[in-house]
C-alpha cells in the first residue's frame, strides 16, 4: 500500500468517525423535532421514522402553546435574564474600574473578598436569602428572581482583568478634553471593554436562562415561572403521554438561544469558555 | 491641591465600589455567615423561637444513612463524569482540529448542546429514554443489550444522568481542549517525527499529551466542580429515585430546606456542600494559577 493512498485512508475513516459522532451528539435535538411533528399513534407504535409518516406538527405546536403558557415563560425568561445582566454590568462597571484604575484605601481588601466571593456556589446563600425574601413579602415577584444575581463577583472580576489592559493615556486623554470622571467611565472605557461585557453578557444569559434551583425555590406561580422552572411545573400534569405536544413545547423552548448561537458562534463560544474560569 | 486630588479620587473609588459592597453583603456574605449559624441551632421556617445546639445537626447528619448516600451518589456521579468527559472531549478536539476544511461544521455540530436549554433537554432524554418507546432503549436493545429503564434501575440511573451530563457540556470542554491544542508550537511535531514518532499515537504520547497537561488539568477541574454541582436533571427526570439511588448532595439540601422545611438541617448540608466546593477551588487556584497574576 502506498503511503499517499494510507494517508487517504486514514482521512477517510477520521471523517466517517466524526460524522457518525455528530449525527449522535445531535441526534437528541433532531429527535426532538422529529417528534413534535408526528402524530401520536405513529410515536407509540415505536418505529423509529427520522421523517414522520403522519404530520401533526400544527396540532402539537398549537396544543404547547394553548394548553401551557409556553410564551409566557419565554417572556420571563428573557425579562429575568435581561435585567440580571443590565444590573450585573450596573454594578460591576463601576466596581471593576475603581478595582483596576483608581487608587484608594480599601481596594486590596476589597479585592479579596471578591476572590473569596468568586469560590462561593451560588446555591450556598440561598436558605438566608429565601428567608430574607419571605421575611419581606417578595417571594414570587421578578425582585425575588432578579435581586439576589445583581451582584456577580466574576463578572467585576472579568472586568477589572479587562480594564488593567487599558492604557492610562486613555483617560488622561479623557481628562485633558475635559470630560467628567463619570463620561470617562461609560463613555471611554466601558466602549473599550466590549469584547469582555459582550462574552460575560453570553455566560450570564445562558446561566440565568437555564437555572432551576433559584425558581424551584422562589416561584410557585406560572405566571413567573422562566422556562425551566415552567417545565417543572407542567411536563407530567398537562401532558401525560403526549410526547409529540411536549416535544414541541420543548423546541419552542430551546430554540432562541441555539439560534442565537448559530448567529454569532465566535462570541458564544468566547463567552462561553471564559466561563471557564468560574467553573 | 494634589492631595485634594488623592481625596476625590479616594471618594469616587467608595462610590463605585458601593454598590457593589452593599449587595455582596446581602447576598453573599451574610446569607452564608447566617447559614453557618443557622445550621448550629434548632431554628426552623416560620418558628418564633429557637435555641443554640451546638453541632447536634452535624451530628444528626453524619449518623443520617441518606446524608452518606447522598454524598456517595454525588461521588459515583462525578466518577462517571470527569473521566469520560475527559476522553471523549480530548478525542473529539484532536479528531475535529484534523479534519481540514470541515472543521468548523463539526466544531459546530459537537457545541450545539451546550447552546440548548438544559431542562429542556432533559426531558428529551426521559422520552429517548422511556423504556418501550425510546429511541436508545431501541438502539441499546438492537445491538444485544436487555430492554431497561435506565433512568428506573438503581444500578444504572446515575450512569443514565452522567451521560446526560456529559451529553450537555461535552462541546464546552473540547472548545477548551482545541484551545490547549493550538497552543502547542508546530516544531514540536517536526522534531518528534525527526526523532522518530512516526504514528500518531507516538506523537500524541510524545508531544500532545505532555503539552496538553495544563489543559487537561483545567478541565478535570471545571468538570469536577460541574458535575459536584449536579442539581437539574435529578430535579426534573428523578427525584432523587428510585429509592434515594439518584439523590446527590444539592437535591438533598434543596428538599430538606424547602420540601421538609428541615431550615438548621439543611443549613448544615449546605456548609458541608460549601466547604467541599472551596475545598475543590482552593486545589484548583494552587496547581493552576501560579501562572496567572493577580497584580
Amino acid at each position: 500500500m502506498s503511503r499517499s493512498f494510507q494517508r487517504r485512508l486514514m482521512g477517510w475513516l477520521l471523517h466517517a468517525v466524526l460524522a457518525v459522532a455528530a449525527f449522535v451528539v445531535l441526534l437528541p435535538l433532531i429527535w426532538m423535532v422529529s417528534t413534535s411533528f408526528k402524530t401520536l399513534p405513529e410515536i407509540m407504535s415505536g418505529e423509529l421514522n427520522l421523517i414522520p409518516q403522519h404530520w401533526a406538527a400544527l396540532e402539537n405546536y398549537a396544543k404547547a402553546v394553548g394548553t401551557v403558557p409556553v410564551l409566557r415563560f419565554m417572556f420571563n425568561g428573557l425579562v429575568v435574564s435581561a435585567a440580571i445582566l443590565a444590573l450585573q454590568l450596573l454594578v460591576a462597571i463601576p466596581a471593576a474600574y475603581a478595582l483596576a484604575k483608581l487608587r484608594w484605601r480599601g481596594r486590596n481588601a476589597f479585592l479579596a473578598t471578591i476572590l473569596l466571593c468568586l469560590m462561593v456556589p451560588h446555591q450556598a446563600p440561598a436558605i438566608p436569602v429565601y428567608i430574607g425574601l419571605h421575611t419581606v413579602g417578595l417571594i414570587n415577584t421578578y425582585t425575588a428572581l432578579i435581586a439576589p444575581f445583581a451582584f456577580s463577583a466574576f463578572g467585576i472580576f472579568l472586568l477589572r482583568q479587562y480594564f488593567m489592559t487599558i492604557p492610562d493615556d486613555l483617560i488622561h486623554a479623557g481628562r485633558i478634553d475635559g470630560m467628567s470622571e463619570s463620561a470617562i467611565l461609560w463613555r471611554v472605557v466601558t466602549p473599550t471593554a466590549a469584547p469582555a461585557i459582550v462574552a460575560f453578557a453570553v455566560f450570564s444569559v445562558i446561566a440565568h436562562w437555564n437555572d432551576l434551583f433559584w425558581p424551584l425555590i422562589v416561584v410557585t406561580t406560572p405566571e413567573l415561572a422562566t422556562p425551566p422552572r415552567g417545565i417543572v411545573f407542567f411536563r407530567n400534569d398537562e401532558f401525560g403521554t403526549d410526547y409529540g405536544a411536549m416535544m414541541a413545547m420543548t423546541v419552542i423552548v430551546t430554540l432562541p438561544l441555539v439560534l442565537l448561537f448559530l448567529l454569532m458562534q465566535r462570541r458564544f463560544v468566547d463567552g462561553i469558555t471564559m466561563s471557564g474560569l468560574k467553573g | 491641591m494634589r492631595e485634594r486630588l488623592a481625596r476625590l479620587e479616594q471618594r469616587r473609588a467608595w462610590l463605585y465600589a458601593a454598590p457593589a459592597t452593599v449587595l455582596m453583603l446581602v447576598f453573599v456574605l451574610l446569607p452564608i455567615t447566617a447559614v453557618t449559624a443557622i445550621s448550629l441551632t434548632d431554628w426552623q421556617l416560620g418558628a418564633r423561637d429557637f435555641s443554640f445546639q451546638g453541632i447536634t445537626n452535624y451530628v444528626e447528619m453524619f449518623r443520617d444513612r441518606v446524608f452518606w448516600k447522598s454524598l456517595g451518589n454525588t461521588f459515583a456521579y462525578v466518577a462517571y463524569y470527569v473521566p469520560a468527559s475527559i476522553v471523549l472531549a480530548l478525542a473529539l478536539a484532536i479528531a475535529v482540529e484534523a479534519s481540514g476544511p470541515l472543521r468548523g461544521f463539526y466544531r459546530t455540530a459537537f457545541f450545539l448542546p451546550v447552546a440548548t436549554t438544559f431542562v429542556a433537554m432533559a426531558v428529551v432524554w426521559e422520552f429517548m429514554l422511556h423504556p418501550d418507546l425510546g429511541l436508545v432503549t431501541i438502539a441499546l436493545t438492537a445491538i444485544g443489550l436487555p430492554k431497561e429503564n435506565w433512568l428506573g434501575m438503581p444500578d444504572t440511573v446515575l450512569m443514565a444522568l452522567a451521560a446526560i451530563g456529559i451529553w450537555l457540556r461535552l462541546g464546552f470542554y473540547m472548545v477548551l481542549f482545541i484551545a490547549g491544542l493550538r497552543s502547542i508550537p508546530r516544531e514540536l511535531y517536526e522534531a518528534a517525527a525527526v526523532d522518530g514518532a512516526s504514528t500518531p499515537w507516538r506523537r500524541f504520547r510524545l508531544v500532545t499529551w505532555p503539552m496538553l497537561a495544563p489543559t487537561t488539568l483545567f478541565v478535570a477541574v471545571i468538570a469536577l466542580i460541574q458535575s459536584f454541582q449536579v442539581f437539574e436533571t435529578v430535579a426534573v427526570l428523578t427525584r432523587g429515585g428510585p429509592s434515594k439511588s439518584s439523590e446527590v448532595l444539592l437535591y438533598t439540601m434543596y428538599t430538606e430546606a424547602f420540601t421538609f422545611l428541615r431550615t438548621a438541617y439543611a443549613s448544615s448540608i449546605t456548609v458541608v456542600f460549601m466547604l467541599i466546593v472551596f475545598a475543590i477551588t482552593i486545589v484548583k487556584t494552587r496547581l493552576l494559577e501560579p501562572r496567572i497574576h493577580y497584580k
